[in-house]
């Protein structure tokens, strides 16, 4: 049974339609890359997974119970995580505060004062932010404050991690540790699902790759399906590519 | 040593907010019956304030519907006054005064920015333009009249309402829906994103804020004995105590306190001073107070206090 399972996801904007007809699967364990030309509808998608718009058309499932028509809190505290394009960080307060929310209010059931904050010190310390944690958000460098969006969603304690665009903006030292977490996150038996503009990170690190272009899912496959998929070429990676330059 | 000192400057604190709250209680017994009550209407906007940035500090969700909590809890009293005892008394106009803020708040959280703000204040004076014409075509009446309590009593109601309330946001703040209460502020997708049921938590704490001030307007009420829908719900109680916890700092649980405290009494000196110019001195010394102390009082408190020691450390 896949993890996390949609059928006939649609949404419109006006008479746009951002997501059309989309039926994907997630399978437990995998990291399943999710990319397309901006404006295919991926951000629309992981809008749609955590309810941050209501889904009116089709149907999600996560651990087959059906989440759609839930509140984005109840999903994150079944254990579906995410983090945002722009990162939406709470700047004045400080980067240990920021991950002890997730960990008091994102997991299953009440927690315990002294369990909450054990569980955002390891979060903070697994992205590598434990030198920070007295400092307000808003004084991170960008790949920092997306390190700590993940630690705030890691410490709501998720089985699936939805991470939207971790990589835009940084620099290739930056994206290199980047990777590492994400496949970190993977060892710990985390499902992932991730947007990524980043070629070289979706190749390296994504097991499968779903394919969006104007709402619409076009391919899925192992990354090397995806990339000499004839479709994706044209649309994605630009309709006159060499063998030399692929 | 660093958790020394502040170990040693929260004693002192401590002590000292004690020792202010013995020589506070104990006034009705030597002070002069002005005093008395000049000091009860400071206590009333301490409240009014206080409970107003619980709220709408941490939140960022300005509301303008406080005079329509203070009005239900002075209207509360004033229909069950002759039935009840004054501590009954108070608590209903908590009660009702909370559970209108329960109905408001479920309708109108999901406004943000200047929708909310201006829905709110729309609230008062729709519930008063409502009570007027309800008693005018239903009960046939335009006033009402409470059963007096003396000076001292409603002092004494008052002190106990803001020492519960002091304690109660204390303990909110401290806990995990304090920090909820700052996230939602901070970004409200994001926290309902960890976690957090923000729908839920604003509309308690919005009616908690509102439970304390229509406790503040039921024991006000019985010191004005005689109201009317025009008295109960004046919008400036919307706007003063907005002023104030500004002038104090919103942050910290004792700015709006210090805000209150200073703003109070100011205007009482003002209007018995300079009856004719009071009202244009208040509107300078609060446009001054806002350009140059955006944190408040508090806030300019620490700013010089920071400066100072820092200096003091360049010295030696």
């Amino acid at each position: 049974m896949p993890i996390l399972e949609g059928k006939g996801v649609t949404r419109y904007f006006g008479g746009l339609a951002a997501v059309s007809n989309v039926d994907f699967q997630v399978e437990a364990g995998e990291v399943l890359g999710l990319i397309g030309p901006n404006g295919a509808g991926k951000t629309t998608l992981f809008n749609l997974i955590s309810a941050a718009i209501p889904l009116r058309s089709g149907s999600i499932a996560f651990k087959g119970k059906e989440i759609t028509g839930l509140k984005p809190y109840q999903i994150c505290r079944m254990g579906l995580a995410r983090t945002f394009q722009t990162v939406k960080i709470f700047g004045n307060l400080p980067v240990f505060d920021n991950v002890l929310l997730g960990a008091f209010f994102g997991g299953e059931g009440r927690i315990a004062s002294a369990e909450a904050a054990s569980a955002a010190a390891s979060a903070l310390e697994f992205v590598g932010l434990a030198g920070a944690v007295a400092t307000p958000a808003k004084d991170l460098t960008l790949a920092n404050q997306k390190r700590l969006e993940v630690a705030r969603a890691l410490a709501t304690c998720p089985e699936l991690l939805l991470l939207d665009e971790m990589m835009e903006g940084l620099n290739a030292t930056e994206v290199n540790r980047a990777m590492d977490l994400v496949r970190m996150i993977h060892d710990k038996g985390i499902t992932v699902v991730m947007i990524e503009h980043v070629m070289k990170a979706i190749m390296s690190v994504c097991g499968r790759i779903m394919v969006l272009h104007h709402g619409a899912k076009i391919a899925e496959g192992t990354p090397r399906e995806v990339s000499t998929n004839k479709t994706v070429i044209e649309v994605y990676f630009g309709e006159r590519v060499d063998a030399s330059n692929g | 040593m660093g958790m020394e000192k502040t170990t040693s400057k929260k004693i002192l604190t401590f002590g000292l907010v004690l020792l202010l709250l013995v020589v506070a209680a104990g006034a009705p017994l030597y002070a002069p019956v002005y005093t008395v009550i000049l000091l009860t209407s400071i206590l009333m906007y301490m409240i009014i304030a206080v409970s107003w940035a619980l709220f709408s500090g941490p939140t960022g969700y300005i509301s303008l519907a406080s005079a329509a909590f203070f009005g239900a809890g002075i209207y509360t009293a004033a229909i069950v006054g002759k039935a009840l005892p004054l501590p009954l008394m108070i608590g209903a106009g908590a009660l009702v005064s909370a559970c209108l803020a329960l109905l408001v708040g479920a309708l109108t959280l999901r406004l943000k920015g200047i929708y909310f703000v201006m829905f709110t204040f729309g609230l008062v004076e729709l519930l008063l333009h409502f009570i007027l014409w309800w008693e005018v075509t239903m009960s046939g009446t335009t006033g009402r009249v409470v059963p007096p309590a003396g000076n001292a009593t409603v002092f004494y109601a008052m002190l106990i309402i803001l020492a519960i309330l002091v304690l109660t946001v204390f303990m909110i703040r401290r806990s995990r829906y304090g920090l909820a209460l700052s996230s939602i502020g901070e970004n409200e997708e994001a926290a309902a994103h960890a976690g957090v049921h923000v729908t839920a938590l604003k509309i308690i704490v919005y009616a908690v804020s509102a439970l304390f001030m229509g406790a503040a307007g039921a024991a006000m009420a019985t010191r004005w004995t005689y109201i009317d829908p025009r008295i109960a719900f004046n919008p400036l109680v919307s706007f003063v105590p907005v002023l104030m916890a500004i002038f104090g700092g919103i942050r910290p649980l004792y700015g709006p306190i210090i805000g209150a405290a200073i703003f109070t009494y100011l205007e009482e000196f003002l209007i018995t001073r300079f009856p004719y110019y009071y009202m244009l001195i208040f509107g300078i010394f609060m446009v001054v107070a806002i350009l140059y102390m955006p944190d408040g009082l508090v806030g300019l408190t620490q700013r010089v206090w920071k400066k100072m020691s820092r200096r003091n450390h360049a010295d030696t």
